[in-house]
């Protein structure tokens, strides 16, 4: 049997059309799998960050923080962030276009071949097969299934939205068509390579041009898979939680055709002062600066979203996440124009700050949406409530909390460290040798870890709450007869 | 309204990917095209050779095991840090680099100028354990390699592979690619008993010492001047005993 529901469908409340019958099985197994995968990301991140403080905790040849740092990005990026982007925009696209997905088959074929990626990866990685090239690790046998999973996700999402019976497309559907459309450029760009053996190629672009390449992909990969789906996300469920429609549509039209714009040339930020020639980092400069523009348009359409609703914001936690969220995207699209502005970039790049500032948006902003987007989704799709507000509640904080005292000291031990590089004597000679600005910064990389650990613990509750929650729908899940409103011939 | 164009937009699916898709195209082809029509990264610096078998090896353990994730090998055009590690880095020296190694955080030192600047047998502890050398690092020990002998069975399929990309490799370095590898590894094994390490059969022609050679070699394919330590005026209290502080 399909637990397939119509309870909220459009359609047959209307009555008047054969009523529709979501999928919700997959973003079921979606928005389980992500939050396992996210689990396991950051249980390695904790890890790799006890390893910094501590490199006793480094383990014989597969388990140190060289072969273990990849896992932790790709399992955060890939596994955590794009299985809640599957599972939300499966979920929203069904309804905003009331309409079931476009098929099964391939619903079944993306679950099944994004878990078996993400495990491919883990076992790939531990055992030192790697690119080397950062959120490109993956070599190129699941580089191939990579491009084949997201060609099922573009057919079955692009036909989903081709067939509507909605007339018109909401913003949040646009976000989604450019996170298909550019992801699948960055990718199969960036991955050219050829191969020696299974596990083993070498890339078609050589030095400068393989590292333009790469940060052409790798910022945009910050921007098509953890920021513009996620808008996405915020542009769905942020109206949805707060009972309110979104603030401005012309707003949302600005944001979405300036942010894509402008976001893939900011990628030289990532080389400024390398051997790229000096106009493209420039343009990356530049590029970077005028995306504080739409990007704060964006988070203030989602805030002002809130505009007599702010009330709820005491007793819900779910609009908290998404308010912290969004805040944390203001300051962290502040923060990275900065950070590409030459004079800045000359002392953070090669620090600690440059991995606080990815925590900020990817904690604060990515993964405080995902959370909020999973609390949403579970409860409806076991067809209950939540098992316990209270424990959501807690989980906002300690994931607040735990971000303070993550960023805090990488800021810290970032300008520390940067400053400690080009300190000099009065003769011109440097002041301090390499190992004094490790030995320095030692003190921040045990409490980066204690923040990650009470972020970290927070994902916990909420495994525990989604589990409970699970099994309260479960225990008191409608006869199928209840669930399905409309004859099965009616569906599509 | 100001946006009723738009309107129309919003009901044509294919018409607004199409759309969305030349946005995010244009920054890539000015960003990524003509890069290759500029002298200077397309030519290699003068004197350049592309890597040995056993440094193309060591290169290759290098990313396997992630050394990348901590070091940065892109010297910036910085008085203090050229002053640190040596000349900045130029685009021409890259070109036998597939993938690129700049990495983008410096847990550890920058490594593009490391070749010569400590004897192998330094390298050869450090390996072992960073923490011999310099109690502070917080460098994961690599024993482990010393202890696995290279794997050959590829190396002259990977210098096949290259030259297809454009690496100027011979047939007979094709054809002796295992032969080379084993003879610079006697030569780096031979060097490092001389400095009293004692190895067996299988540390002598290990993963360690094909490591050694691509660290030995960094930073060196081009004229500059060899790098001098840095000069860091401190306290003898404060100076580290050995080498390690760079």
């Amino acid at each position: 049997m399909t637990r397939s529901e119509s309870l909220d469908s459009p359609a047959s409340r209307a009555g008047a059309e054969p009523a529709v019958v979501y999928d919700m099985d997959v973003v079921r197994g979606f928005a389980l799998s992500a939050l396992i995968w996210g689990i396991v990301g950051m249980t390695v991140g904790l890890v790799i960050a006890l390893q910094l403080a501590w490199p006793e905790l480094n383990v014989g040849p597969y388990l140190h923080f060289g072969r273990l740092r990849p896992i932790h990005t790709n399992a955060v990026i890939f596994g955590f962030t794009l299985g809640v982007v599957f599972a939300g925009s499966y979920y929203a696209v069904q309804r905003l276009c009331r309409v079931r997905l476009f098929s099964d088959g391939l619903s079944r074929l993306h679950l099944w071949l994004w878990n078996a990626i993400i495990v491919g990866a883990a076992v790939s990685l531990v055992l030192g097969h790697s690119t080397s090239k950062e959120y490109a690790e993956l070599e190129w046998p699941l580089d191939v299934a990579v491009v084949v999973m997201w060609v099922v996700y573009g057919i079955n999402f692009l036909g989903t939205v081709a067939r509507r019976r909605e007339r018109s497309m909401y913003a949040a559907l646009w976000f989604w068509i450019s996170t298909i459309l550019t992801v699948a450029m960055l990718y199969v760009f960036n991955n050219l390579e050829m191969p020696v053996s299974l596990g083993k190629s070498y890339s078609i672009y050589a030095g400068v041009h393989d590292a333009n390449i790469q940060w052409w992909y790798g910022h945009n990969a910050v921007g098509f898979v953890l920021t513009v789906p996620i808008l996405g996300l915020m542009y769905y469920y942020l109206p949805k939680q707060a009972g309110r429609p979104i603030f401005s549509h012309r707003l949302s039209i600005l944001h979405f055709w300036s942010l894509i714009f402008l976001y893939i040339w900011a990628g030289p930020h990532h080389l400024i002062y390398s051997p790229l020639p000096d106009w493209a980092q420039s343009l990356g400069t530049v590029f970077s600066v005028m995306l504080i523009l739409p990007s704060w348009g964006g988070m203030l359409n989602g805030l002002l979203t809130l505009r007599g609703a702010w009330d709820k914001l005491r007793t819900d936690p779910l609009l908290k996440m998404m308010v912290v969220g969004l805040t944390f995207y203001g300051m962290s699209t502040f923060e990275g124009p900065m950070m590409a502005v030459k004079t800045v970039n000359s002392l953070s790049h090669f620090t600690n700050w440059t991995i606080g500032h990815v925590h900020s948006g990817a904690l604060g902003w990515v993964a405080l949406t995902c959370f909020a987007v999973l609390y949403y989704l579970v409860p409806r799709l076991w067809h209950t409530t939540l098992w316990s507000v209270r424990l959501a509640e807690a989980h906002f904080w300690l994931a607040t909390g735990g971000l303070v005292l993550y960023v805090t000291p990488m800021w810290i031990s970032g300008v520390t460290q940067g400053l400690m590089w080009r300190a000099t004597n009065p003769d011109g000679s440097l002041a301090y040798t390499f190992i004094e600005t490790v030995a320095a910064i030692h003190v921040y990389d045990v409490l980066r870890a204690g923040g990650g650990a009470l972020f970290l613990s927070g994902a916990f509750l909420m495994l525990y709450n989604v589990v409970r929650t699970i099994q309260q729908g479960e225990s008191r899940a409608p006869a199928p007869s209840a669930l399905v409103a409309a004859p099965a011939a009616g569906a599509r | 309204m100001a946006y009723e164009w738009h309107r129309k937009l919003e009901v044509k699916e294919l018409t607004l990917s199409v759309l969305a898709f030349v946005a995010v195209v244009i920054g890539g082809l000015v960003l990524l095209i003509p890069p290759y029509f500029l002298q200077g990264t397309i030519e290699p610096v003068t004197g350049l050779k592309p890597y040995s078998a056993l440094e193309l090896e060591g290169r290759d353990l290098y990313i396997r095991e992630g050394c990348n994730t901590c070091h940065s090998q892109q010297v910036r055009p910085l008085q203090t840090e050229t002053a640190r590690y040596g000349h900045y880095s130029v685009a021409g020296e890259g070109i036998y680099d597939r993938p690129f190694l700049w990495g983008s955080r410096r847990t550890g030192p920058d490594l593009a100028r490391i070749g010569a600047k400590y004897p192998d047998s330094w390298h050869w502890i450090h390996f072992r354990d960073p923490r011999e050398i310099e109690p502070r690092s917080n460098m994961p020990s690599f024993a482990f390699l010393a202890t696995r002998a290279l794997d050959t069975s590829l190396t002259a399929r990977k210098l096949e592979v290259l030259r297809s990309l454009g690496h100027p490799y011979t047939d007979a370095e094709i054809a002796n690619a295992a032969q080379d590898a084993e003879r610079q590894a006697g030569e780096v094994a031979a060097r490092l008993r001389q400095d009293g390490v004692v190895l067996d059969e299988t540390a002598a022609r290990s993963e360690t010492v094909a490591l050694i050679a691509y660290l030995q070699r960094l930073g060196r394919g081009i004229a500059f001047q060899p790098t001098p330590a840095p000069t860091v005026t401190q306290t003898a209290a404060d100076a580290p005993a050995a080498p390690g502080g760079r």
